[in-house]
This record gives structure tokens, C-alpha cells and sequence, in this order.
């Protein structure tokens, strides 16, 4: 409201972000520590990020997880664009409230019962665990979430561009490849990392859907970390802390200063 | 809307919206199907566990594979539907008897809501300072504050939670910043207790409140407090009686974007909560511990009922204000 910030924003400011990055960076600090026990400080080091090139399991487990991001995220991105322009542009249609409450769901869904459910499915349809089913399932959650960033793009333009150009004869395949592409693609763009970065997170359901040859990075992480913390993993998560501030930086880049809760 | 009105484009129509719309119904409403059926089914020792009750899915006769997947779908749904009453009539609810009568699984549910619920109040008294506080910063900070909260959402929850592992150890950096300073002579016993599941919840779920919090308060109008000011009232009247009533849909968008996943929660408990009795952890055993497949889906049903009122609170209150959007 005002243009002068009171102390009590500062310290909320302060203490809001501290929460949310000293424990991140902690992390990142230790896994330059040259020191097996990891809380204490034993000087500067790149041993464990040598280590770490060095495991083949965590390797090929990240092989794994890249390959799934990318297929899964371009399917979830191209089925997300399709739903989000159903939802801001087709008006009224049969189903229209199952078919929203289908996106929105699953954006809350606990992951366990997403996991057990689509696990059971492939089972009763005889689907082999593996790269697979690991697609389907991570392009299904995330398509949801790239149609919620589509559907509010959209919802932020107005129709008259889109007319203007039907009332100039232009074909509906044209207007949307000439005209509501090239809006959207912001929002798509951004759905894609979005959806990149859940499919490389993602444990849970990776957990209850991959099978013994595709043994993702997060699950790899896990099994480890359940051991206690390790300095190779501390690693490992510098290394992709810093490919997702990358991302996140680039998303919000293309994104401009539209999107993500500046409109709602 | 008008695009889409020319009769040549009703196929375009039907293409957009039924390509995601098969896709949901196969991969997101069906297997709810298939897990409210196996929880009503027995347990066995055969491949896959369990004795199966209803209709049996249509097996692949096209030799399409994968690409047979709608159809075969589609065929499931109208099976189940067309047995009605006499497929009612033989189900078999023992698993959900059996959840019932066992006090392990009625804390498991209580215990969840319970942790839920609080670490949502808690993380809703860390967030709303934040979030008032960015929509008060200097306009040219606010799109870096904006990406500093959305940056952990992006980052991996795995590796948020393994972060505090190493601070909330017994031997941990909390208990050696505290010791060395002379506040405690004892390590606190925080890792592998509830409350390293609050703070691990708070934690990870703070982006998912701050953001619907930010967006409504961003888009108030100053004036109303201008205005209040001007009248005489003071800073906290002009809260309680204008900012907080106004903030309320996006208290109850981040409220439920933390409260319904973080019931059927299983990373945070399962790495920092010890013995921390949760349900997701619960289903999780079942499933991958027990092998009793049916019993894990009756779990899951029950854990679907619990959560169906806030899920349909959120479509219907909070999705407008949904972070994302």
C-alpha cells in the first residue's frame, strides 16, 4: 500500500525466505565439504561430484529419468494445450464438469492412491512395468497442470483478435496456428518445464509404477537417503538444484511478467 | 468460442476436446474403478495378489496392443455398468470390516487429518506475512520475489525433505548451532518425531500457500485501506476488517492445495517422521510390504472418501485462485 515498507514486512520478508533457502543452501555448502561425516566441516572439495560420475547405478538411473521427462512432458504438454483451450475456448459442452473437475483433481490428488490406481490399471490391463507405463502415468498428472497454465493464458486475451481474423475469412485451423499459438506459446513453453520438472521429481508414483529396468533418479535417491545423508547425494541434488533454478529462471523468462498468480 | 461455431470445424471441436478427455477417462477415472473393485476383493497368494470380483478386463482380441487401450476401456466401463444389481449384490466388503475393527488403521486416517490439518494452520501463519508482505514491496522487487517462492516448488520435494535430515538429526546442525551456543546441553529429539513431519510439511507446502495468498492480495485495492486509515482506524482494525476478510479465497485455495495432498502424505513421513503413523505410509505397506492388494485399495477408497468434500471445495472455491492460474 504504501510506498515505504515497514519493519514488519522486512522481518516477514527476512524470515520467509530464510526458512524457505537456508536449508537448501546448507545442502549445497556440504557437498563441497571434504569430510565423510557430514556435519563436519573439513574444507573445500569436487571429490564428491567426481564420485558421483562415477556411479553407474545413479548414472543410468538418471538416463532413465531424462528420457521419461522429456517423452512424458511433450505428450503431457501437447495433451494439456489441447484440454486448457477446451476449457477457455469451446464454451459449453457435454461432460464440461466432469472433464474440469478431471483437470483439477488430480492437482491434489495424494500421490499414493494416483500411484496405486494407475499401477492396478496397468496391471489389469497386462501392461509390462518399464519406461512405458512411467510415461503414461507422469504425461497424465502433468497434463493437468499444463492446462491450468494454457486455460489461464487464454482466459487473459481477449476473443476480438481471433474474430477479427475469422471475420477476414481466415479458416479455424488457420486462426489457431497463426493467432492463438503464438499467444499461448508462453504458457505451453512454461507447461513443458513444468511438466519436465515434475516428471524428474516425481517418487511416488514412479515408485508403484516402474519396473525393475527403469529405476528413476528420485527412487535411486531415495533408497539411499533412507540410509542417512550422504555427501554424494548432497551432490546430486546441488547438480539438479541448479538445472531447475536454470529452468525455473528461463520459464519465468518466457513467461515475461504474465502468469503465475499475477493473474488468477 | 465463435471459432468454433463454422460447421468444417466441428470435427476440430470434437478432436480437442476428446483427445484429452479419453485420455483423463483412461488413465484418471478408470483406474478409480479399478481400485474401488479390487478393494472389494480377497487377497490371494497368486500373481497378481488378489481374487478379482466384476467383470474381468476385456482382453486384447484387435491385436492392436497398447493402441486397443480406449476401446478396451471403454468396454470395462459398460461391463460395470450393465452387471448392476446382481454384480452389487456379490461384493465383498471385509477389507473395509477389517479396516474397520482395526484400531492401527482408524489412528492411521485420525493421525493424518490431525497432522494435516495443523501443519495447513501453521504453514497459513508463515505464508500470509510473506505474502503481505511481497504485495508491499517496491514494484520493480516483486516478479524476483515471486520467482524466489516459486523456485522450491519447482525444485525437487525429495530433495527438500532430505535436506532437513541433516539439520534435524540428533548430531545435526540445529542441535550443534544450539549446544554451541549454550541455549540446550542436550540434542532435541526432533528428526524421526511428528514434528519433523510439521516442519517437513510446512516446509514443502509453503510455495502451494504463499502463491493463492499473494495473488488475492496483490489485487486488492489500496484505496479501501487509504480510506480506512482516513476514517481513523488503525493498521490492525484495517487488517482484521478488510485485508483478511478479503483474502479469504485465497486462505481457502492455499488451504486446501496443502491440506488435501499432505493427508495422503508419504515422502515426509517416511523420511523424517520415524514411527509417525500416517495413512499414506499405511497404503504403502500394504501395497509393497504385505503384498495385500486389496486391502491397499481398500485404504485408498476410504482415504478418496475422507478427502472427496475438501477435493470438491477446492473445484468449487479455490480453483479460481489457484496458484497456477
Amino acid at each position: 500500500m504504501n510506498k515505504q515498507m515497514g519493519w514488519f514486512s522486512w522481518i516477514a520478508l527476512g524470515l520467509g525466505f530464510t526458512f524457505l533457502y537456508l536449508p537448501i543452501f546448507i545442502l549445497v555448502l556440504y557437498s563441497f565439504n571434504d569430510s565423510k561425516l557430514v556435519t563436519v566441516w573439513g574444507g573445500w572439495t569436487l571429490r564428491w561430484y567426481g564420485e558421483l560420475f562415477a556411479n553407474d547405478g545413479l548414472m543410468n538411473a538418471a538416463r532413465v529419468t531424462l528420457i521419461v521427462a522429456v517423452i512424458a512432458s511433450t505428450l503431457a504438454t501437447v495433451l494439456g494445450t489441447l484440454a486448457g483451450f477446451a476449457l477457455a475456448r469451446l464454451g459449453r459442452f457435454k461432460g464440461r464438469t466432469l472433464f474440469s473437475g478431471m483437470i483439477l483433481a488430480p492437482l491434489v490428488m495424494p500421490e499414493v492412491i494416483t500411484g496405486l490406481s494407475l499401477l492396478l490399471t496397468f496391471v489389469a490391463l497386462s501392461v509390462d512395468r518399464g519406461f512405458l507405463t512411467l510415461i503414461l502415468a507422469h504425461a497424465t498428472f502433468s497434463m493437468c497442470y499444463v492446462a491450468v497454465v494454457v486455460q489461464s493464458r487464454l482466459a487473459g486475451f481477449d476473443l476480438s483478435v481471433e474474430e477479427a481474423a475469422m471475420d477476414l475469412g481466415a479458416k479455424p485451423a488457420t486462426v489457431f496456428f497463426r493467432i492463438t499459438l503464438p499467444l499461448i506459446l508462453p504458457a505451453v513453453v512454461a507447461g513443458w518445464l513444468l511438466s519436465f520438472t515434475l516428471s524428474l521429481d516425481d517418487l511416488v508414483i514412479a515408485n508403484f509404477v516402474s519396473g525393475p529396468g527403469s529405476t528413476t533418479l528420485p527412487i535411486k535417491i531415495w533408497s539411499q537417503v533412507r540410509l542417512g545423508v550422504s555427501p554424494e547425494i548432497n551432490a546430486l541434488s546441488t547438480i539438479l538444484i541448479g538445472l531447475v533454478a536454470l529452468g525455473a529462471v528461463a520459464a519465468s523468462y518466457v513467461q515475461k511478467r504474465r502468469g503465475w498468480g499475477q493473474e488468477a | 468460442m465463435a471459432a468454433f461455431e463454422g460447421a468444417s470445424a466441428r470435427w476440430a471441436r470434437r478432436i480437442i476436446i476428446g483427445v484429452p478427455y479419453v485420455w483423463l477417462a483412461a488413465f484418471f477415472l478408470t483406474p478409480f474403478l479399478i481400485v474401488l473393485k479390487l478393494s472389494l476383493s480377497d487377497a490371494t497368494r497368486t500373481k497378481p495378489p488378489y481374487q478379482p470380483q466384476g467383470p474381468d478386463f476385456p482382453a486384447d482380441e484387435s491385436g492392436w496392443g497398447l493402441l486397443s487401450l480406449p476401446w478396451r476401456l471403454l468396454e470395462y466401463l459398460g461391463s460395470w455398468l450393465s452387471g448392476g444389481w446382481a454384480f452389487l449384490a456379490a461384493l465383498d466388503f471385509e477389507n473395509f470390516v477389517w479396516l474397520a475393527e482395526d484400531s492401527l488403521y482408524i489412528n492411521a486416517y485420525a493421525n493424518s487429518l490431525w497432522i494435516a490439518g495443523v501443519s495447513t494452520v501453521l504453514t497459513l501463519l508463515i505464508g500470509y506475512p510473506l505474502a503481505l508482505a511481497m504485495t508491499r514491496a517496491p514494484e520493480k522487487w516483486r516478479p524476483v520475489l515471486m520467482l524466489l517462492v516459486i523456485l522450491p516448488f519447482w525444485t525437487s520435494f525429495l530433495i527438500r525433505v532430505y535436506a532437513w535430515i541433516g539439520i534435524l538429526k540428533p548430531e545435526g546442525l540445529l542441535n550443534l548451532a544450539l549446544m554451541s551456543l549454550g541455549l540446550i546441553s542436550e540434542p532435541l529429539e526432533i528428526y524421526n518425531t511428528p514434528t519433523a513431519v510439521y516442519i517437513g510439511i510446512v516446509y514443502s507446502y509453503l510455495p502451494f500457500m504463499v502463491l493463492p495468498l499473494y495473488a488475492t492480495l496483490s489485487k486488492l485495492d489500496p484505496a479501501l485501506l487509504e480510506a480506512s486509515a482516513d476514517l481513523g482506524a488503525k493498521p490492525l482494525t484495517s487488517f482484521w476488517r478488510i485485508t483478511l476478510p478479503l483474502s479469504l479465497p485465497g486462505i481457502l485455495a492455499g488451504s486446501f492445495l496443502v491440506f488435501i495432498p499432505a493427508t495422503g502424505e508419504f515422502v515426509i513421513p517416511d523420511l523424517l517422521g520415524g514411527k509417525t503413523l500416517m495413512i499414506g505410509k499405511v497404503l504403502y505397506s500394504e501395497f509393497f510390504n504385505n503384498l495385500d492388494w486389496p486391502l491397499a485399495s481398500a485404504v485408498a477408497v476410504l482415504l478418496l472418501l475422507l478427502l472427496v468434500g475438501p477435493i470438491v471445495l477446492f473445484q468449487r472455491y479455490g480453483a479460481k485462485q489457484e496458484a497456477l492460474g
